[in-house]
């Protein structure tokens, strides 16, 4: 039997499973609804359908898609409780997700009635472990071993593998870091459970009790809600600077297990050094303003100018696709779908048109400021604040009364 | 030197626009294209190739159409390619996808080297690239920009982190996923159309790559989507229209307004 089926019965002709489907799987070629002569039904096609789910819940009203499946046999789901944070950290720090993912922790932990636990592995890492109880962590699980490199990720996935099957949590946590994104995904194929990448918003169902884990996709055209129904733990990967994060509290009541039991395997990977990008105006991810450059800068040489809009207002320079094509600025500036993705307080846009992609990797900004000399460019759609004109003049003008006021 | 690229067909984003009246994804027009990532990973597949020999082999799993993606990588440099498709691999997550794609590897009797681009661009997941190296259990390191250098039996490379890069080093075989700033991709030569023209390109099915049903497609996948929707559009903001000393005075006595300072403060 297909995976998926129209009941041809029930099939109006409607066309809203047509406008739901995002791969274009569904045509109305199917057999005359019955007693209209006008209208066909619905049929999908098994090569473009990904199964996602998005035409049935269109035809709610109707029932006349449904979706068959049997899942491979996942955990004992009643074996597990609680939920885990992985506690990122690399060259002496706590990751700057960490408190965050500790907040979506709480939230999902209170919606449980249940506690929150530190996964916490590395070398020299006891101080950390102060740390993350003073964000209110109810149990930190540590192996503390000196031969854990911070960079050493296949020991890293093995070690949490390892915690996780002993300690059982039913949800755990992970930054959406190029850490958390990469030792997550290992330790998911590891334990074999479900694993939802850049979550922006994660809650407890009402009436399954299950993890609602929501991310975008398409480059944020899309948004989509996913369940881990039989498996454990219910694992996610958070965006950073989405999630509230967690506020330290006073007098931390949790408590340190170090799990000693547990073996620390031998590293297939090498360190040999970390290289700090020497701009300091680079770490987007991390900064409260941006100002962007796009294809409107128009020579590599004014880039300067957005370098001097930064500097005015302590933030980073971001640039759009078009302006890293270019060779005017290095990728590691790029914002949008194939650069980061940002989500500083304030982001300035100048002499960028708003292509889509790059909207993806900026629009979750707290607020949005365009400049632009096309007052139909699609980045004032998204813009809290526009001003139609040319960066060369407003820009340099900006900068004055920033410098004036100071 | 065995190198197998992984590549995904997904829609030509860059086409994609939204229909304001209906809100949702306007899809007439738009083309199939290899990953934008993934192409990175299969030029640096096939400099490695020409550096130190061997083969690049391109997998892909995915419909029967798929195997224009795979014509498109042999057009650009691969020896060979298959096409991973069965109607059991439908509904796939990233967990089943990497389970059936590390099946597909071993079939090929593995490689020693596997690159994949970061993420694909339709499900911005980046989860099969650790996934395949799990169920192969060899080493992986996600986000490269730089292979510096490559043995018969270790590799050296740069690794892309939020606030700079680590160069670590590394056994082989190792499956890598590249960044943009690895490389700048070749056009198709007009030898590499030709063959990708006459290319056979096998298809392997579920009972080609002796995978466990149970693992494979919908039923091997422990994630399941709920609901999609579109994102709501953020409400249409205040534009400023004049001389430059109109406008930016117009915009910061707003930001003031709003309580929101963005002149550098005094740290």
């Amino acid at each position: 039997m297909d995976p998926i089926r129209v009941i041809t019965q029930n099939c109006v002709g409607c066309k809203l499973c047509v406008k739901a489907c995002p791969y274009d799987a569904i045509t109305m070629t199917g057999p005359l609804v019955e007693g209209k002569t006008d209208r066909a039904t619905a049929v999908i096609d098994l090569g473009k359908c990904t199964l996602c789910g998005a035409c049935v819940e269109a035809c709610k009203r109707y029932n006349a898609i449904v979706i068959t499946r049997r899942t491979f046999k996942g955990q004992d789901v009643t074996t597990y409780a609680g939920v885990a944070v992985l506690a990122e950290h690399r060259r002496g720090k706590i990751a700057s997700v960490v408190p965050e993912i500790i907040g979506a922790a709480r939230a999902l932990a209170t919606a449980r009635s249940t506690t929150v636990s530190a996964i916490l592995v590395g070398s020299g890492v006891r101080t950390y472990a102060d740390e993350l109880l003073s964000y209110g962590i109810d149990e930190v699980w540590m192996i503390d071993d000196p031969s854990i490199g911070d960079f050493d990720e296949d020991v890293q996935a093995e070690l949490v593998s390892e915690i996780l099957l002993e300690k059982k949590p039913e949800i755990f946590l992970g930054g959406g870091t190029v850490v958390g994104r990469s030792l997550l995904p290992r330790v998911a194929a590891r334990i074999l459970t479900g694993l939802t990448a850049d979550c922006t918003e994660l809650s407890i169902d009402a009436e399954s009790q299950l993890l609602r884990q929501t991310r975008p996709a398409f480059g944020g055209n899309i948004m989509a809600t996913i369940l881990t129904q039989n498996h454990r733990p219910q694992m996610a990967t958070v965006r950073h600077k989405v999630m509230t994060p967690a506020e330290k509290v006073s007098e931390p009541k949790g408590r340190v297990v170090e799990l000693k039991h547990i073996p620390v395997p031998k590293s297939k990977l090498e360190f040999l050094e970390f290289v700090e990008e020497k701009s300091a105006t680079v770490n987007l991810v991390e900064a409260d303003v941006i100002v962007s450059g796009g294809r409107g800068i128009k020579d590599p040489k004014n880039f300067a100018l957005i370098e001097q809009l930064a500097l005015a207002t302590g933030g980073a320079v971001g640039a759009s696709r078009a302006a890293v094509d270019a060779g005017w600025i290095p990728y590691s500036h790029q914002v949008g779908q194939t650069g980061k993705t940002v989500k500083p307080t304030v982001y300035i846009a100048c002499g960028i048109s708003g292509a889509i992609q790059h909207l993806a990797g900026m629009k979750g900004s707290d607020m949005i400021i365009a400049i632009n000399s096309d007052p139909n460019a699609p980045i004032f759609d998204v813009a809290h604040y526009g001003i139609v004109g040319d960066l060369f003049q407003v820009v340099p003008e900006l900068i004055r009364r920033l410098e004036a006021a100071g | 030197m065995k190198i197998i690229v992984c590549i995904k067909q997904v829609p030509d984003t860059t086409n994609v626009r939204i229909n304001p009246e209906t809100n949702t994804l306007v899809r007439e027009g738009v083309q199939s294209i290899i990953n934008p990532f993934d192409v990175y990973a299969l030029e640096e597949g096939v400099r490695l190739k020409e550096k130190h020999g061997g083969t690049v082999t391109v997998i892909t799993m995915g419909p029967p159409q798929a195997v224009e993606a795979l014509r498109d990588a042999i057009a650009l440099g691969a020896d060979n390619a298959y096409l991973v498709s069965d109607r059991a691999f439908a509904g796939a997550d990233t967990l089943a996808t990497a389970y059936a794609l590390s099946c597909a590897v071993r079939k090929l009797s593995g490689a020693d080297v596997i690159l994949m681009g970061r993420q694909a661009i339709d499900g911005d997941t980046g989860q099969v690239g650790p996934g395949v190296a799990e169920n192969l259990g060899i080493s992986h390191v996600t986000d490269i920009r730089k292979i510096e250098e490559i043995t018969d039996s270790r590799i050296v490379v740069e690794r892309l982190l939020e606030e700079g890069y680590a160069r670590l080093a590394a056994r082989l075989p190792i499956v890598l996923t590249v960044v943009k700033e690895i490389n700048t991709p070749r056009l198709p030569s007009l030898k590499g159309k030709l063959a990708a023209k006459k290319a056979e390109v096998p298809v392997l099915k579920a009972e080609d790559i002796d995978a466990d049903l149970e693992r494979l497609g919908l039923n091997g996948s422990p994630t399941q989507v709920m609901k999609i929707f579109t994102p709501t559009k953020p409400p249409g903001g205040k534009k400023f229209t004049g001389e430059p000393s109109v406008t930016v005075g117009a915009l910061l006595s707003e930001l003031t307004e709003a309580g929101i300072s963005i002149r550098k403060t005094g740290k």
